[in-house]
């Protein structure tokens, strides 16, 4: 059983639709109980970053989540969700992340060339950094649907896939027992569902 | 780079898809949730689902279709009709949609882009616009094309954009219905305007017109249509084709 994490930030009508498309038994919740006794917890968000990592501090899931990682279980963050999981964040100042991976988040704007739209929305393609268990049913070049202002770098040591924006923006990530997407795997047809495929498959 | 979307749009009246829609081996022509299985499996980027129901019950009739499409389709969502309050755009992001369109509803109501951009996020909110040349000026109109705002369209559009859409979709009604490809000036004008995606609507009639717009605006971020997918003039995977023998950068 794979829980969901439920912090009160966005929509996981879908999250929830896809795993159940891939015939997983997900559940989306706040309660601790079920998130220790979950096989995998997947870490889920739309929305601003500040907001959601003082939930997960406040609720105590942070520390939780610090802890079931330790353990051993697999975590996977999507979209915000991906940027919670490193050290910080500049997203309207300066803010703690939950620190599992190493890295930071960054504005787009200022990093990409000044004439491309920001956010950056709509399918871009995969390029592989190197190989991961993640995206190992992807192909070199397959589409994935993205939406978000912010991007992750000083992360060489989990970043497994990028994409291009004028410059390689992460992508993907993966780190022992830790994994993540800056892209929703959830409306990334076919290509996204293999990877929450493999993220439920991982070991 | 970030590929060029296709987006087929389908009006939804009490829970049934309107317009005559006519495809072999679709038992259920009149289904949303079959022809947004068979608009995803042919490589469309999107969705766009208008809602032109006018009672509460097709209203409600239209959420549960919404919620059996997210159920099916992974692909984003959009969704539009009757939304005026950030209490529609509720009920439709809690069914799967990814974005709502306005149109009407801001007209009315301009402060609601703004509230909703702030509660959603500006990548969740879409402004629709009506537009027709009226003495040469570009004016938006309102409740599905039949009444003149008088506002300037481009006016309008860049407001809207400074309160927070984060998308916009032109429908140019001087082109709507005519087949002869998307309204060039009017869409360029609105490119050279705003810095967020500019989704062109109205006038496809064959795959050219889409390889002209992106050709010839390479701003543009997406070509929407209805009939000419719905009736099988164009088939999405023929077009992407298309546009990618042309040189266009697609989802394949």
């Amino acid at each position: 059983m794979i829980a969901v994490i439920d912090y009160g930030v966005g929509n996981l009508f879908s999250i929830k639709s896809s795993f159940a498309r891939i015939g997983v038994d997900a559940v989306v919740t706040a309660d601790k109980k079920i998130i220790q006794n979950a096989d995998r917890i997947m870490l889920p968000g739309v929305g601003a970053f500040e907001d959601a990592a003082k939930k997960l501090q406040q609720s105590g899931m942070a520390d939780l989540l610090r802890e079931e990682v330790k353990k051993g279980k697999c975590l996977m963050g999507i979209c915000l969700g991906m940027q919670l999981l490193f050290e910080k964040s500049y997203e309207y100042g300066e803010h703690e992340g939950l620190g599992i991976l190493k890295g930071e988040v960054v504005p787009m704007k200022g990093y990409v060339d000044k004439n491309l739209k920001v956010p950056h929305i709509g399918w871009n393609g995969l390029h592989f950094e190197r190989e991961s268990r993640l995206l190992k049913d992807c192909k070199e070049g397959d589409c994935v649907y993205f939406v978000h202002s912010y991007f992750a770098t000083n992360c060489k040591d989990s970043v497994i896939a990028t994409t291009e924006y004028s410059r390689p923006i992460t992508a993907a990530v993966e780190k022992d027992n830790v994994f993540g997407c800056q892209f929703h795997p959830e409306k990334s047809g076919e290509v996204g569902l293999n990877v929450l495929r493999a993220f439920c498959q991982a070991k | 780079m970030i590929t060029k979307r296709i987006i087929p749009c389908l009006d939804v009246k009490d829970g049934k898809v309107v317009k005559g829609v006519n495809f072999d081996g679709l038992r259920d022509v009149a289904s949303p949730v079959s022809l947004a299985q068979m608009y995803s499996d042919g490589g469309a980027d999107e969705l766009v689902f208008y809602d032109i129901t006018a009672s509460a019950e097709g209203r409600n009739l239209f959420t549960d279709v919404l919620c059996e499409v997210a159920r099916s389709v992974f692909i984003p969502l959009t969704v539009g009709g009757g939304i005026r309050s950030t209490a529609d755009f509720e009920r439709v992001l809690s069914c799967g949609a990814d974005k709502v369109s306005v149109n009407s509803g801001a007209i009315g109501n301009p402060a609601i882009v703004g509230e909703a951009a702030k509660k959603y996020g500006d990548q969740c909110v879409v402004i629709s616009v009506d537009v027709r040349r009226v003495n040469g000026q570009f004016h938006v109109f309102a409740k599905g094309g039949r009444v003149d705002t008088g506002l300037d369209a481009i006016e309008w559009i860049k407001r809207c954009v400074g309160d927070g859409a984060g998308e916009v979709v032109v429908n140019s009604m001087d082109t709507d219905g005519v087949k002869k490809g998307f309204d060039i000036e009017l869409l360029k004008k609105v490119c050279d305007t705003v810095k967020v995606p500019v989704i062109a609507s109205g006038g496809a009639g064959c795959q050219q017109d889409f390889v002209d717009l992106f050709k010839q605006i390479p701003d543009i971020d997406a070509g929407l249509a209805a009939s000419v997918f719905h009736f099988g003039e164009i088939k999405i995977s023929d077009l992407k084709q298309t546009l990618y023998e042309n040189g266009i950068n697609v989802r394949r």
